[in-house]
């Protein structure tokens, strides 16, 4: 009978440290997030007592004056990636079109993967491809057509060298287009199939199905896809950094150099020696470290509706 | 009437011409990008790649040996400390929290840190581990890649884990076992396929990694075992030798470029047999 208590016992503080350790585990990740947020705004502190909130609509950088301000990053981050969004939305949605009601389905696997693999071609790869190659066929095959008869808007007059906002942008488009497709064909999956076989029954075609059926029905999983896309090129570093050309002005000309936030950091933190320039980087840091908090929060709030929630609802 | 006709089907051609136009325009980058990083990157592959240390700036000859051991040991270090984590943090989350308000907590941030900049990460981990202890590490490199793993790692952990049927658990707590002995004797067995494939995805990724490399384990022209000093790894090695002037480093970018893609492609694409044969 001891024997049986004994393991009874054994079992008990088995299961009690099991739990614990998994939950400690489990935790961490909130410890984590608090950390890293407590720890970009001290190392900050310095750059965000100076400079305050002008630092956000200042477009100065002079790191030997000591002067900055994040305007030219932020505007970049965000200008590149509105490029990127507007590129990659129709050609994802196309594709998860494709995947989901027009491809055979021995067609469906390939494509799929095909289009997943994308996916995983690390940054730097894009960075590097987009740098020696696309830049290249850009400046000689694609922008000066822009220049010549797009030319009257302030948007594409300047000179076609190749790398800038929209070459940042058209890369970031690329890397995106599988995390937007995905999201969105796993949400079109979720329309139930008797919605779209009552279009059918009606005599619709498969545009005026997926038109007036399929995307009023998934609009807001679609709608968070492209947000986690969003969310995903803000944060993109590798392949902005090759290709943006890295200048601190601004300018309404998509073609010229641009910079953004992590473009910024990559180039110039290992050279930042004085206390207030790394202070500054890292507040630049800290800002892209909450616009994406934010987007991908709201993209996250816009997809779980669409998710299996495991029967809890 | 039948121009009505006409225009509905028009639009419909159009609509399903444009999507598989889409479908085509993702997969000529993909197929563009692996010819040239293969083409470029072949003539960079030999012997003296895989064994020699770099050149002098600017010599030709040379290769990225210690690049190569340095990506291995710091992915492994990361390994090492961001796989365990991960799977017993996914393992509170559906062994023990299903219904808990601290497990939606963790699952949302863990989704936004997903998808978080990792440059950030690793101005993280600089703050925290560089500039304290006065320089560049491998191991800073290895927490940096451990935190952008851990969150893939609890997801998939907790999804492969919640795929094991509840009577299989009921099962064998009804034998008298203990909660944390059908944990790990039963509902890990039964994972373990699954899991397995994640922390394969999760590896590929995080090998590929670069912004959070670049002010952690920076970079180094020597061989390093020594984790408190900088090292070299391959992705950083390309982002310098491709940023540089000469053109014997652009063949070594390209070289570099080649192992690491196939590294990930490879992995990623066995991953994808390895559910496939699972659920067949």
């Amino acid at each position: 009978m001891k024997n049986v208590i004994d393991r009874h016992k054994a079992d008990k503080l088995g299961d009690s440290l099991f739990k614990g350790v998994s939950f400690f585990f489990a935790v961490s990740v909130i410890a984590l997030m608090i950390l890293i947020f407590a720890v970009l705004v001290k190392e900050s502190w310095l750059s965000l007592k100076a400079f305050g909130f002008g630092f956000v609509y200042s477009s100065a950088w002079d790191p030997v004056a000591g002067d900055f301000g994040a305007l030219p990053a932020i505007y970049g981050t965000i200008v590149s990636s509105i490029i990127a969004i507007v590129i990659a939305v129709p050609v994802s949605f196309g594709i998860a079109i494709f995947l989901t009601e027009m491809a055979p389905a021995w067609l469906r696997g390939p494509i799929g993967t095909a289009i997943e693999l994308l996916a995983s071609i690390p940054s730097i790869i894009y960075g590097m491809w987009g740098l020696f190659i696309l830049a290249p066929i850009l400046s000689e095959y694609v922008e000066p057509p822009l220049v010549e008869y797009l030319g009257f808007l302030p948007l594409f007059s300047g000179a076609p060298l190749g790398i800038g906002m929209l070459p940042a942008g058209f890369i970031l488009a690329i890397m995106i287009i599988p995390f937007i497709s995905s999201v969105t064909r796993d949400v079109i999956r979720m329309v139930p199939s008797i919605l779209k076989e009552s279009g059918y029954g009606v005599g619709a075609t498969k545009w005026e199905v997926i038109w007036k059926i399929v995307i009023p029905f998934a609009k807001s999983g679609i709608i968070g896809a492209v947000i986690l896309g969003l969310g995903r090129a803000l944060g993109e570093t590798m392949a902005v950094t090759f290709l943006i050309g890295n200048s601190h002005d601004i300018s309404m000309n998509l073609l010229d150099p641009a910079t953004s936030i992590s473009a910024t950091l990559a180039n110039e933190f290992t050279e930042a020696v004085e206390d207030i320039y790394l202070s500054s980087l890292v507040e630049l840091g800290l800002i892209l470290f909450v616009i994406t908090f934010v987007v991908l929060a709201l993209a996250k709030l816009l997809i779980a509706r669409f998710s299996y929630d495991g029967g809890r609802r | 009437m039948s121009l009505h006709y006409t225009r509905r089907k028009a639009a419909n051609l159009i609509a399903q011409g444009a999507s598989v136009a889409s479908a085509l325009f993702g997969i000529i980058f993909l197929f563009w990008i692996l010819k040239d990083v293969l083409t470029l990157g072949l003539p960079a592959v030999n012997a003296s790649f895989f064994m020699e240390l770099p050149a002098p700036a600017g010599v030709d000859g040379g290769g990225l040996a210690n690049a190569i051991l340095g990506t291995l040991m710091i992915t492994v270090i990361a390994t090492v400390i961001g796989v365990p984590s991960g799977i017993l943090a996914g393992t509170y989350l559906s062994e023990y929290g299903r219904k808990s308000r601290v497990a939606d907590v963790v699952r949302f941030l863990s989704d936004i840190l997903v998808s978080a900049p990792s440059i950030v990460i690793g101005v993280f981990v600089y703050a925290l581990m560089v500039k304290p202890f006065g320089g560049f590490s491998a191991i800073a490199g290895s927490v940096a890649l451990a935190i952008i793993m851990l969150p893939v790692v609890i997801r998939t952990a907790e999804e492969m884990l919640k795929l094991v049927p509840d009577a299989t658990r009921e099962a064998a707590l009804a034998l008298g076992a203990p909660h944390w002995k059908v944990t790990v004797q039963v509902v890990y067995r039964g994972a373990i396929r699954g899991i397995t494939t994640g922390v394969m995805l999760a590896v590929a990724r995080v090998s590929g990694e670069t912004a959070p490399l670049l002010f952690t384990s920076f970079n180094n022209s020597f061989w390093n075992f020594n984790l408190t000093e900088p090292t070299s790894t391959l992705t950083v090695t390309i982002f310098n030798y491709a940023m540089g002037p000469y053109e014997d480093w652009h063949t070594k970018a390209w070289g570099a470029a080649l192992l690491i893609t196939a590294m990930v492609l490879v992995v990623t694409i066995s991953a994808r047999f390895f559910v496939r044969g699972k659920a067949n």
